[in-house]
């Protein structure tokens, strides 16, 4: 039991730091650009990810195993995942809508912009590759969403600070934000070989 | 755009390669721009997979724009598009199965881009084959286009060498073929691209939103 939970604290540790999707990985781009211009949006999204990334890999852990195993039709994942995902976020959107207009007037938004993120449909894949258990892939889930989180709100604190700056004009927007992440994912090459899985 | 009739097929192509840029003007799809452009090999046939998916995709909605009714439009782009991409996936582990091994996930990712949904909800739904085909190409050419010269300058000066082959005695400096090099070598061309614009456009700086 013990090396059972040293083994998930690993995993989340990997997924969140050492293996970051943003800086090692490099998935979710877009929404990484897109929405670290303000601390505010960045730390919604974060919440929203991590929440939407877990259920989903959840689910389609569930589906693969117990429908897509079975019946001897993995190679048709990629169309499921997207499916499943697609769906869960409609599905979230419309409950959220209903239930907490509050959560949903704050939030709503992310959610979707969350469809188009690529990082939620490689968490299932991974998983599926992977041959992950289902307390596993929860946990690889939570770390991912978490090594998200922490992207995003590391680049949108130095982007505040870079609105005041002096920028060259060509560099000004995008490039500048690359160069930042190139930097960044300098110091995260520092976490590779904390953990060997 | 949606008025096919005057705009030559040129246009439609040379529009992805330069004023459309997906990479370098809209600043889509950046994930494999940085994920598998550590070697040109690798670059050139990501931009190829992306080519193929990206004209089969327009093609297959411009033939069945008809049927489609507009409420569900959406979730049947996404079904067309990631058919494509699963035929890509099997014939890309076939082929060429060591390519594979390192960018199998980004390939399935192909699904995940917003360039390919968005040209096949803005040009391939409302225009006939033709037109959409050469939308497809111009597009997936200039994404090609811009993995190559990502991925020509980071084996260049990370490895020394081109396509696997030697080129360059002297040391070479490593942090580019590091995931940091990858967003450096991004963030510096699209850098030029835009000094371009400046300089001898004289247009504002458009690959900032």
């Amino acid at each position: 039991m013990g090396s059972e939970f040293t083994k998930l604290f690993e995993l989340i540790i990997s997924a969140s730091l050492i293996n970051n999707f943003v800086f090692t990985r490099f998935l979710g781009l877009c929404i990484f650009f897109g929405v670290s211009k303000k601390m505010e949006t960045a730390v919604g999204m974060s919440i929203t990810f991590t929440a939407v990334m877990m259920i989903s890999a959840s689910l389609s852990w569930l589906i693969f195993n117990y429908i897509m195993v079975p019946l001897d039709i993995t190679f048709l994942k990629i169309i499921v995942f997207i499916g499943v995902v697609a769906g869960l976020v409609q599905a979230s959107d419309t409950i959220m809508r209903k239930m907490a207009p509050g959560l949903y007037y704050k939030l709503g938004i992310y959610l979707a912009l969350i469809s188009t993120n690529c990082i939620i449909l490689a968490v299932p894949l991974i998983n599926a590759g992977e041959h992950y258990s289902f307390i596993q892939s929860l946990a690889f889930g939570l770390g991912s969403g978490i090594g998200f989180a922490l992207a995003l709100i590391i680049m949108a604190s130095i982007r505040e600070k870079i609105e005041l700056a002096d920028v060259p004009a060509p560099f000004k927007g995008l490039p500048m934000a690359f160069v930042i992440t190139g930097l960044i994912a300098l110091a995260f090459t520092g976490f590779s070989g904390l953990i060997t899985l | 755009m949606a008025h096919t009739d005057k705009v030559s097929y040129w246009e439609l192509i040379t529009n992805g390669i330069v004023k459309e840029n997906t990479i370098f003007k809209l600043a889509l799809s950046l994930c494999p721009s940085i994920a598998v452009t550590s070697g040109l090999k690798n670059g050139v046939l990501m931009g190829a997979a992306v080519l193929f998916v990206q004209v089969m995709v327009n093609i297959t909605i411009s033939l069945m724009r008809k049927f489609i009714h507009p409420k569900v439009r959406l979730p049947i782009f996404m079904l067309v598009i990631s058919g494509w991409v699963t035929v890509t996936d099997m014939s890309m582990a076939a082929a060429v199965p060591d390519v594979y091994k390192q960018m199998g996930l980004y390939i399935q990712l192909i699904v995940a881009f917003a360039s390919i949904l968005a040209r096949a909800e803005m040009f391939a739904s409302k225009n006939k084959i033709a037109p959409s085909m050469a939308d497809g190409i111009g597009m997936g050419i200039g994404f090609l286009f811009a993995l190559t010269v990502i991925s020509f300058f980071r084996e260049l000066i990370g490895k020394g060498s081109l396509w696997g082959m030697p080129i360059v005695d002297a040391k070479p400096l490593l942090i580019m073929i590091l995931p940091a090099g990858g967003f450096f070598a991004v963030g510096i061309l699209m850098a030029f691209f835009n000094w371009i614009d400046i300089k001898f456009l004289k247009k504002g700086v458009s690959a900032s939103h």
